[in-house]
């Protein structure tokens, strides 16, 4: 632009024909070349990573008719099959009339055993490399019950240590959850039955409500997630346990897909301890209910207002602390 | 329309005439954002496990960088109002390079919001399932495309009339030149937003985060322009005088003084009270536990702000060499703030109470830079093109009407 190069450039058209004609093919060239070394490490892109028209064009979960969820439920069953070598038994149960599922947990009986951690993990098909947890076990210090003097990495011989209490924490299935309300493409809403789920195939992976959850109760997969042969749970639905994609959002569900049809969740069944409560709080006679009446309940984060279905609770007898627990002791009041 | 497909034709053609510094500047961007492109390429193949960012800090550098450029894209309005409302002359030759960096800048900031996405390839998901005006981030959305569009508009229509060589119809401008204004405000106060309705990160969740935003904004976003005007007057013919320059100087001055005031009334209010919410706070001000790995970036960010306005309070930066160190001060100052003062802090401590640091790694890094030079060279392009076009070196008439010329090849550029 300076005049010197005003006036070469003013040299005239024919000036520049041959040579400047080769010159621009290399250019050309080098920066074809250039881009394709550039963008060369998407030769390692693993061709299930793209998406095909179908995968592409599929609806939202509230959006699909029935034929269209037939449909990719198949494709998902041989998606498995091809990368596990499992035949899944792939449900979609839906939310029962009249349920609302609330979990209640025995601050006074956890042992901080840690088996709930990994019952969910063999239930719940999350990565195992890189690892992904839905239960953080907080060891917590007697005499406060603020987590941010908790140690999440505790490795004892033996639990529990006399002078410590813990504290399982996982989704808490909160009745405003503000997770949902960040959401900008409704990949994750609550169902009539309190829980909140994720399609999978809809989230983006912007991780805001990651950011929203007060209970740091989501999981992001980094990395294409890794389950070792054989130890893939075959029985899964679409909204929980089936495997999830690299790039996308997973939590807790309650284990909806045993919990729907009357089971437990994994993490209740496995414990020792009898910690672990769950039911439909809507029903007088549920434990969940009687416990909600009568015993000392403890909403962690009440403050942040999101209304938690899970909440904590303490024995006035049978606690641990006061008692030896024996493995045949019945429950405590609850 | 053939006249506009050749005025595109022509922007094409300019942005590959300059000297050699020219086409140095744009080999060394091109190369920089090739390595972005790169590093991108990993990240899609492996996923976002190749970036710092974990479960427990899960926004790292790319928000950051989103946070900061809207900021600059923002403060476009700055040059913009007092021209069309104060009718400050001096300003109104540069107003357009405000506003091409504001276009520049979104575009950064969506390729920002893109690399952030664990799922790129789903980003349609947007327009088929839009979940607004629940979340804020359909609202910044809409906020980040409308700003781009507007300042499309506005410069698209600007320099193709001056291409033309006719006067612009103030109907088809100057409404929207108004709408822009009020919509820079909304840019940087809906992305606040974002943060601040996050009930459980008490960090964010301060109502003082907007306005801060934007007074940092109108603080950098200036800064940036008065440099650029520099480099535009040194190696185009496009005249810049010193008045406009030393107009920016004190829109920065009172931007920079609210906004180093703001910093002490949320520092204040976070450690007299001194509640058990402080603990972000605290890790980024004084370290957590040992763990303290934010206090070089946050106490340099302060140390250049503090710098920054006290240069340009003093009389000595009317002079533009001071001006311009000052500048640079509040720009990386300001971009520290924002990025490893306001974004990786909130994640810190978890709402578990989990201190897990954050340290951006080198593909990352690699991406963010390739973001950058594909910003400047958006940016560089741009005003490479509008001088000659808005001078009416450059017009239709003088490209491909001149007599006799016929088909034969355009008349030389510049």
């Amino acid at each position: 632009m300076t005049e010197s190069q005003s006036h070469s450039e003013a040299a005239g058209p024919e000036a520049m024909s041959r040579r400047g004609f080769l010159a621009k093919g290399v250019a050309a060239l080098a920066g074809a070349s250039a881009v394709a070394a550039a963008l060369s490490p998407l030769r390692d892109l693993d061709p299930d990573d793209l998406p095909t028209a179908e995968e592409f064009l599929q609806k939202h979960y509230k959006e699909m008719t029935a034929a269209d969820r037939e449909r990719v439920f198949e494709r998902i069953r041989e998606e498995v099959e091809r990368r596990h070598g499992v035949t899944p038994h792939l449900t979609d149960p839906p939310p029962m009339d009249g349920v609302e599922f609330v979990y209640g947990l025995n601050l006074s009986r956890c042992i901080g055993c840690r088996k709930c951690v990994h019952a969910c993990v063999k239930e719940n098909n999350p990565s195992r490399s890189p690892e992904i947890q839905y239960i953080r076990v907080l060891e917590m210090a007697k005499g406060s019950i603020d987590v941010e003097t908790s140690n999440h990495h505790y490795d004892p011989e033996t639990v529990p240590k006399p002078d410590k209490y813990y504290m399982p924490v996982q989704c808490h299935q909160c009745a405003k959850p503000p997770c949902v309300k960040v959401c900008p493409v409704e990949a994750t809403w609550q169902e009539p039955d309190g829980i909140t789920v994720i399609d999978y195939d809809w989230c983006i992976g912007c991780r805001y409500c990651e950011a929203a959850c007060p209970y740091w109760a989501r999981r992001f997969n980094f990395a294409e997630p890794q389950i070792p042969e054989g130890e893939l749970n075959p029985d899964m639905a679409y909204l929980s346990n089936r495997p999830r994609q690299k790039g996308t959002m997973e939590k807790c569900t309650f284990c909806l897909h045993r919990t729907r049809v009357g089971k437990l969740p994994a993490c209740l069944e496995v414990c020792p301890t009898g910690s672990r409560k769950f039911g439909n709080v809507l029903d007088p006679n549920s434990d969940v209910h009687y416990i909600l009446k009568h015993k000392r309940v403890y909403v962690f984060k009440e403050d942040v207002g999101t209304l938690p279905r899970f909440f904590y609770y303490f024995d006035e007898r049978g606690s641990r602390y006061h008692e030896p627990i024996a493995p045949e002791t019945p429950e405590g009041g609850a | 329309m053939r006249r506009y497909l050749a005025f595109l034709w022509d922007c094409f053609r300019l942005s590959f005439v300059g000297d050699w510094r020219y086409h140095l500047w744009m080999t060394l961007l091109t190369l920089v954002a090739l390595g972005g492109l790169h590093a991108y390429s990993h990240q899609l193949v492996h996923g976002l496990v190749t970036t710092g960012m974990t479960d427990q800090v899960s926004w790292g550098l790319y928000i950051a960088n989103f946070t900061y450029l809207v900021g600059l894209a923002a403060a476009a309005a700055m040059l913009v109002i007092p021209v069309y409302i104060y009718r400050n002359l001096h300003l109104h030759d540069v107003v357009i390079f405000g506003e091409l960096l504001a276009v520049s800048v979104i575009f950064m900031c969506l390729m920002f919001v893109m690399a952030d996405l664990g799922r790129p390839d789903r980003f349609m998901h947007l327009i088929w399932r839009f979940n607004f005006p629940i979340s804020m981030l359909t609202w910044d959305v809409i906020a980040l495309n409308g700003y781009l569009l507007l300042n499309l508009h506005i410069c698209g229509y600007l320099i193709y009339c001056a291409y033309c060589g006719r006067k612009p119809s103030k109907a088809f401008y100057i409404p929207f030149v108004f709408i822009a204004i009020v919509w820079a405000i909304s840019i940087h106060t809906v992305t606040a937003f974002l943060y601040v309705g996050l009930g459980g990160r008490p960090f964010w969740n301060s109502a003082i985060i907007a306005p801060r935003f934007l007074a940092s904004a109108f603080a950098a976003g200036p800064a940036f322009i008065i440099l650029t005007l520099q480099m535009v007057r040194h190696f185009t013919r496009h005249r810049v005088s010193d008045d406009a320059l030393l107009t920016l100087r004190r829109i920065m001055q009172v931007a920079m003084i609210i906004n180093v005031f703001l910093l002490a009334c949320e520092v204040f209010t976070e450690f007299y009270a001194d509640t058990r919410h402080i603990a972000s706070a605290q890790y980024l001000y004084l370290g957590l536990h040992g763990k303290n790995a934010l206090l070089p970036w946050i106490y340099s960010a302060i140390g250049m702000s503090l710098a920054a306005t006290a240069l340009l309070v003093l009389p000595a930066s009317r002079g533009l060499k001071t001006l311009n160190v000052a500048c640079v001060l509040a720009i990386v100052g300001i971009w520290i703030e924002k990025g490893m003062g306001l974004i990786v802090p909130a994640f810190v401590p978890t709402p578990l109470g989990e201190i897990v640091e954050y340290f951006p790694t080198a593909h990352e890094i690699m991406v963010c830079l390739g973001i950058w030079a594909a910003g400047l060279l958006i940016y560089t392009i741009l005003v490479r093109v509008s001088v000659p076009v808005l001078a009416g070196q450059i017009t239709y008439a003088r490209r491909w009407d001149a007599p006799g010329v016929g088909a034969e090849p355009p008349k030389t550029l510049v």
